[in-house]
């Protein structure tokens, strides 16, 4: 994963023997990471799985509260964020700096969209009295229970979006060396990787979507 | 691979210029990038958590002496056995074998140059510091008192001691430990050297693999446990909190789903270390080399379903508790293979009686006890009497010091001559071995009497009646307390005063042991070639190598 700038094979780190050996190491770290991601929030989904089952009136109702047009919004956003990542990880490949570039920024832009209206709507529940702590109030079927509902979109939806944080901090630094031309087609694996991270982020609110947002939409329509 | 002007004077195989003395000065060592050194500094940091643990031990048997409570209030001793226990989980035995040995050996054995990822493997051990250093502000704070387990409601809503602070230290440690598992399990599938298939691999790399495996998989759901308890006592989020409709219970099955495997994240390491220990010390190959490979795996799988045996009693259904205890009892059968195996792999062997072999037989026998006791504790009723007990503390003891201490140790003394270049004395090394089994037989057998008769743990009052058997393991505890302390001073003096070691005193097959003592930077002059498998000791002996260092 180190860039080593000297010697015959730029990027090549010293204790490797190919850059094939290199890009699959990094390439298996970096499925391993994503495997510890998905356990990380594979808690919260067991505890969102396990409360569903035992109150669904404050679920069905707690998810009546997400504003789900810009749920919708958001997703779209981040889907096209995941077309900008997959277009930025061929540019590499193809040694089209300019493009990299290019797709990275679109990208972090795409990204910051997204966590602008998180932030409008987390306050849009703050004002609301719906983050769980001293000033929560909650009126309606499952007032009971509905703290654990809010608990949970607010831990789901908060680690997704520091996963998002870190995500575009990690773009931000891979801009410079991208401009630079240091990335190869032989030796990207930091794109790569990156690319993997975007997608695996994206994957997961293409779940918290529909089971925070839609969860309780069906007894509209 | 002698140096000219010593070759004379230095053992076959020492290497005047190694790995330690290449560059010098504090920064060459906090910025290095060689598995080897980082191995080192994981010595040093575990050494001394395990040195503060071991006080805290010390405290908690000085108090148990008698059966008033007499030195320390019962608030403190809860915060001494709260300290004691994360010291010596997350900051010792946890990183120990794979922190030190795992570095150390990996990349040697398989005939690499580094682990896959060097500066990760960098940042482990600093994220490994940084989250020590959270537990330790803590404790010079006033500790916390829960338990090391944590248990809401009493971590959530009623103690007032530092909980969030030594969480996050733990939360910041999985992390250290989730990226060596990474890494380690990259760098046996992608690092190996030409012809190393799979079975040729030494039994350490399984159960370095083995134990990565559980990093990887279980040290994130404690991790979002942590992130959670802590979510509860700052903003109560219901989510562990009945008044809300939460659920306490569900914070045991969070905190065990990890804290069940990680038991064997600390054992598999230092099984690897007894497969190795045994076949050279016996001169054999190991026997049913294929079954001890998959014992390793089989135990980190069933590991992840065995959890609930620890909440026989906190309420569950009964269907689900005979379903738990049946699969724990499984886990005997892939621990009881190694022992096996152990055992006939010493049979008819040319076995020789070096300070390693002394441990890897404790081990062998104080594991016995523990595994067994632990089918005994699997089951429901028994653990309805025996659970929360003193029988609870001394069987987790058994597998956790007994065992995998000595492990530890055992593998110490093995790749010490490797580790520093040099040999330590044979009579004080052999001497103390005996004295850590004597010390901690002694220390923790009167413990599963105490515990049959029903004294429970985590009290630091008891009825006078259990006074003969508390003050029995207090003298065993300082045995054991000497036991430790022997080989710390001889292992330092042979820093500077032990004779230079051979590049492969013990006789031993393996790639590390091709290399010089101590190995140069790049590990090897020449990349190796692996053309026979694991433990040819027939192919050895055929070259009649001469034995002893």
């Amino acid at each position: 994963m180190a860039a080593d700038p000297h010697g015959a094979s730029p990027g090549l780190a010293h204790h490797f023997d190919s850059y094939e050996q290199q890009k699959e190491s990094a390439t298996l770290g970096m499925w391993l990471f994503i495997v510890q991601e998905i356990l990380f929030f594979g808690g919260l989904f067991f505890a969102y799985a396990l409360f569903r089952w035992k109150y669904p009136v404050a679920f069905n109702h707690g998810s009546l509260h997400l504003d789900v047009t810009l749920g919708t919004f958001n997703t779209v956003v981040l889907i096209a964020s995941s077309l900008t990542v997959a277009m930025a990880v061929r540019s590499a490949q193809l040694a089209r700096p300019k493009r990299l570039v290019g797709f990275l920024l679109g990208t972090a832009v795409l990204g910051s969209i997204f966590l602008g209206v998180k932030a409008y709507e987390y306050h849009h529940k703050w004002v609301e009295h719906l983050v769980p702590g001293p000033g929560f109030a909650f009126e309606g079927p499952g007032a009971e229970n509905a703290r654990i509902f809010f608990s949970l979109y607010f831990a789901m939806t908060g680690l997704h979006a520091l996963h998002m944080v870190v995500g575009i901090a990690i773009l931000l630094f891979l801009l410079k060396p991208a401009w630079q031309g240091r990335y190869t087609p032989e030796s990207h694996n930091l794109v790569e990787g990156f690319g993997l991270y975007w997608h695996f982020v994206d994957i997961i609110w293409i779940f918290l979507f529909p089971l925070l947002y839609l969860a309780g939409r069906h007894h509209i329509l | 691979m002698n140096d000219s002007k010593s070759a004379t004077t230095d053992p076959p195989g020492y290497a005047p210029v190694n790995y330690l003395n290449e560059t010098w000065g504090l920064k060459s060592w906090l910025l290095t990038l060689d598995h080897k050194r980082i191995g080192i500094l994981y010595l040093i940091s575990v050494s001394f958590y395990f040195a503060l643990g071991g006080l805290m031990a010390a405290l908690i048997r000085i108090e148990l002496a008698t059966p008033q409570g007499d030195l320390v209030s019962p608030d403190w001793y809860n915060r001494l056995f709260t300290m004691h226990g994360v010291m010596m989980i997350f900051f010792f035995l946890i990183p120990a074998v794979p922190g030190v040995l795992g570095n150390f050996l990996l990349p040697l054995m398989i005939g690499a140059k580094d682990v896959a990822f060097p500066k990760v493997n960098l940042a482990s051990w600093y994220l490994y510091n940084i989250g020590a250093l959270f537990s330790l502000w803590a404790l010079l704070h006033g500790g916390v008192d829960t338990g090391w387990t944590f248990y809401t409601p009493l971590s959530t809503s009623y103690s007032t001691t530092h909980v969030i602070a030594v969480g996050l230290g733990i939360f910041i440690n999985g992390f250290s430990s989730i990226l060596a598992g990474v890494n380690f399990m990259v760098t046996i599938h992608r690092m190996r050297a030409p012809g190393q298939g799979w079975f040729r691999l030494p039994l350490f790399v399984w159960g370095i693999y083995a134990t990565s495996l559980i990093q990887v998989l279980g040290t994130p759901v404690l991790a979002i446990t942590i992130l959670l308890l802590a979510a509860e006592r700052l903003f109560h989020i219901g989510v562990f909190d009945p008044r809300y409709g939460g659920d306490p219970v569900l914070f045991q099955h969070f905190f065990w789903f990890y804290s069940h495997p990680a038991v064997y994240i600390m054992i598999l390491p230092a099984m690897g270390v007894i497969s190795e220990i045994v076949a050279a010390c016996a001169r054999k190959r190991i026997f049913g080399y294929k079954f001890v490979a998959f014992a390793s795996v089989a135990i980190a799988t069933l590991g992840f379903l065995v959890w609930a045996h620890h909440m026989f009693v906190s309420g569950m259904s009964v269907y689900a508790g005979a379903v738990f205890s049946i699969l724990t009892m499984f886990v005997a059968v892939p621990s009881a293979v190694k022992v096996f195996n152990w055992t006939a792999t010493l049979y008819k062997g040319s076995v020789v009686w070096e300070t390693p072999m002394l441990y890897a037989l404790g081990f062998i026998g104080v594991f016995v006890i523990g595994g067994l006791t632990g089918t005994m504790l699997a089951t429901m009723g028994l653990d309805a009497h025996i659970h929360d007990t003193y029988f609870l503390v001394a069987h987790f003891h058994y597998v956790m010091v007994g065992s995998a201490v000595m492990g530890f140790l055992g593998g110490i003394h093995f790749w010490w001559p490797k580790i520093t270049g040099r040999l330590y004395p044979r009579f004080a090394s052999k001497f103390a071995a005996i004295v850590v089994f004597v010390g901690f037989n002694v220390t923790f057998f009167p413990q599963f009497i105490l515990g049959y008769l029903g004294m429970p743990r985590r009290y630091h009052t008891y009825p006078p009646e259990f006074q003969t058997l508390n003050v029995m393991s207090s003298a065993g505890a300082t045995i054991l307390g000497v036991g430790y302390l022997i080989p710390m001073l001889y292992l330092l003096w042979s820093l500077k005063f032990g004779p230079k070691a051979s590049a492969n005193p013990w006789g031993a097959v393996g790639l590390e042991w091709e290399t010089t003592s101590p190995p140069p930077v790049a590990n090897f002059a020449k990349s190796p070639v692996v053309t026979t498998e694991a433990y040819d000791y027939a192919a050895r002996a055929a070259r009649e190598v001469p034995v002893g260092g």
